[in-house]
């Protein structure tokens, strides 16, 4: 086996083994700071598709973190206070169903990926990153000045979805559906990273002169990529929101972006786990230097720039080795 | 007469007021090889950046395989059946050599909207992608990453890539570039059998190489044609002799 795929495997039973411990400890929210950061890493799995695989630094990845997160907050919202979502001549009613939320979540936050990619993957770059940065600042703007869904204050939720069969306000259960999500899209992640479309994506990223020559489109193949992106964050962010049982335009913000990017660059750009290191560690230093100081970010800004500087591959990089096995 | 696969007609491009085709007309006929030559600067790049849709000319147009295609991008006149080669390599370095050949055959198949089985199990692209390799002699290489290839190697990855894609024409920049003596040998006696699967319009410096294998060569100086003929017809042209092959050779 290699040594990228056995530190995986280490990384991805860390969570659930963490979480039993915690189970056992009776520490449940300890079981609750896994959770959080299973859907970090999950929203940062998303980005890593466009910004590993693809090449596209995207800086307005909180918009559909927010997207996902107003998804459940709307629909949550009208159900618990009886009042239809739309009341004109089609009436569409609240849910607290999470398998129907996060289908709103994914369908919408790729609706949004397809309109500011088509516009933004026009252009390459800083140009690039400013303009999802642009957008994402759009989104969090309106989510502000929107009165009808809390605006600056944000919506709360009383009680968390329902999803069949389960539990969901017991934390171990919660953690566990989330787990499985994780695990999924994970799974699907490093079949596409070997399928036709991670080559051609990851050939447009290396070289687009050379995919066009073969007849293929790189605009399309980062416009594919932008969309499934956006929408496995926007999953991440029905999921977040779920839960805090709390939605606000901080999910919106462009620190939520950076910190996204942060979670991959910690962990390693391009490498399946990379952002779910990441966003452990970020999760982690977060618990432990937090009561320590108030300015703990400062630490992780340290932790930061020696990864940069000194373990080009982030964490998996400097631990599995350079060599970087697509395929 | 049989149609020309290739046909250029009255290519216009200016940068400023540098006019950098200007007027170029010519075709390519199936089982050729036409072989383009002209000094630093003439233009040649610019023209073959048009003809393979990198560049919009400013005027003219351009058929291909029947049907004109000035309208159209890169990718839409490669899925038409143009093969490219570029001078200065361009390929997926991080990726192996095997990975290029099978990212050329997946072009050809129109088959990158696939998300779930891996590529490189797909037998029929690999199949393809192998005999593209192994008939440019880089079949001991496959797995190589390509930034791992010498730079000769590379030139023999970008024929392997165009290859695969079994095209109706192929347009080469500077092919036996970077190649050396025997190299370039063997890339002269490859591109002779080649013409026959499809033809070739070539770009090259090797002056040996495009006499010894263009049926017809055209001479671009100044963005402008000003010759084309057979090798023995060029090399008698005084024009061509007084613009390009050296004005001490004219005398």
């Amino acid at each position: 086996m290699r040594r990228e795929t056995i530190l995986n495997t280490l990384l991805y039973l860390a969570m659930p083994v963490a979480a039993a411990l915690a189970l056992a400890l009776d520490e449940p929210f300890l079981i609750t700071l896994i959770t959080r950061a299973a859907i970090f890493a999950l929203a940062a799995v998303g980005l890593n598709l466009a910004l590993g695989l693809g090449g596209l630094v995207s800086l307005g990845h909180a918009a559909f973190f927010g997207i996902g997160g107003y998804a459940m907050g709307i629909l949550a919202h009208h159900a618990q206070t009886y009042t239809p979502v739309i009341d004109s001549w089609i009436v569409l009613e609240g849910t607290k169903s999470m398998p129907v939320i996060w289908l709103v979540a994914i369908v919408s936050s790729a609706l949004a990926a397809l309109a500011i990619g088509a516009l933004s993957l026009r252009t390459s770059g800083v140009y690039f990153i400013m303009i999802t940065l642009a957008f994402g600042q759009m989104f969090y703007y309106f989510a502000i000045s929107w009165p009808a869904y809390g605006g600056e204050d944000g919506l709360s939720i009383y009680v968390r979805n329902d999803f069949p069969g389960l539990n969901t306000l017991d934390p171990m259960q919660f953690f566990a559906l989330v787990f499985a999500i994780l695990s999924a899209v994970l799974w699907w992640m490093g079949r596409l990273a070997r399928a036709p479309f991670g080559l051609a994506l990851s050939a447009a990223r290396q070289n687009a002169e050379r995919v066009e020559t073969v007849g293929l489109g790189p605009f399309r193949l980062r416009l594919v990529a932008f969309v499934i992106s956006g929408a496995v964050t926007g999953l991440a962010g029905a999921l977040f929101a779920d839960l805090n049982r709390f939605v606000s335009p901080t999910m919106f913000s462009w620190q939520m972006s950076g910190e996204f990017i942060v979670f991959i660059v910690l962990g390693g750009v391009g490498r399946l786990f990379g952002p779910v290191a990441g966003a452990m560690l970020f999760v982690l230093l977060e618990h432990l230097l937090s009561p320590v100081s108030d300015f703990w970010l400062i630490y992780v800004g340290a932790i930061l720039l020696l990864v940069v500087l000194f373990a080009r591959g982030g964490l998996i990089g400097s631990l599995a080795g350079r060599e970087v096995a697509h395929g | 007469m049989a149609e020309p696969m290739l046909h250029v007609d009255g290519l216009q491009k200016a940068f400023g007021a540098l006019q950098a085709t200007d007027g170029v007309t010519l075709t390519l006929m199936p089982g050729e090889i036409h072989a383009l030559i002209g000094p630093n600067g003439a233009g040649k790049s610019t023209l073959i950046k048009q003809i393979a849709g990198g560049l919009a000319p400013d005027a003219g147009r351009i058929w291909f395989d029947g049907r004109e295609v000035t309208a159209l991008g890169t990718p839409a006149r490669a899925r038409a059946g143009l093969g490219r080669t570029f001078q200065i390599s361009s390929l997926a370095m991080e990726a192996t050599v095997l990975q290029n050949a099978v990212l050329g055959a997946m072009g050809r198949a129109g088959s990158a909207w696939r998300f779930l089985r891996p590529v490189m199990r797909d037998a029929e692209l690999v199949e393809q992608a192998q005999a593209a390799l192994q008939r440019v002699g880089l079949t001991d290489h496959a797995a190589t990453r390509t930034a791992e290839l010498s730079h000769g190697q590379r030139r023999l990855l970008e024929v392997a890539v165009a290859l695969t894609l079994q095209p109706k024409a192929f347009v080469m920049d500077e092919p036996m570039a970077g190649l050396g003596a025997s190299g370039s040998k063997r890339m002269t006696s490859f591109l002779d059998g080649l013409r026959r699967e499809a033809p070739i319009l070539l770009v090259e410096h090797d002056m040996d190489a495009v006499f010894a294998l263009a049926d017809r060569i055209s001479v671009l100086v100044y963005g402008k044609i000003i010759a084309t003929g057979t090798a023995d017809d060029i090399r008698a042209d005084p024009q061509v002799r007084t613009a390009y092959l050296g004005e001490e050779d004219a005398a």
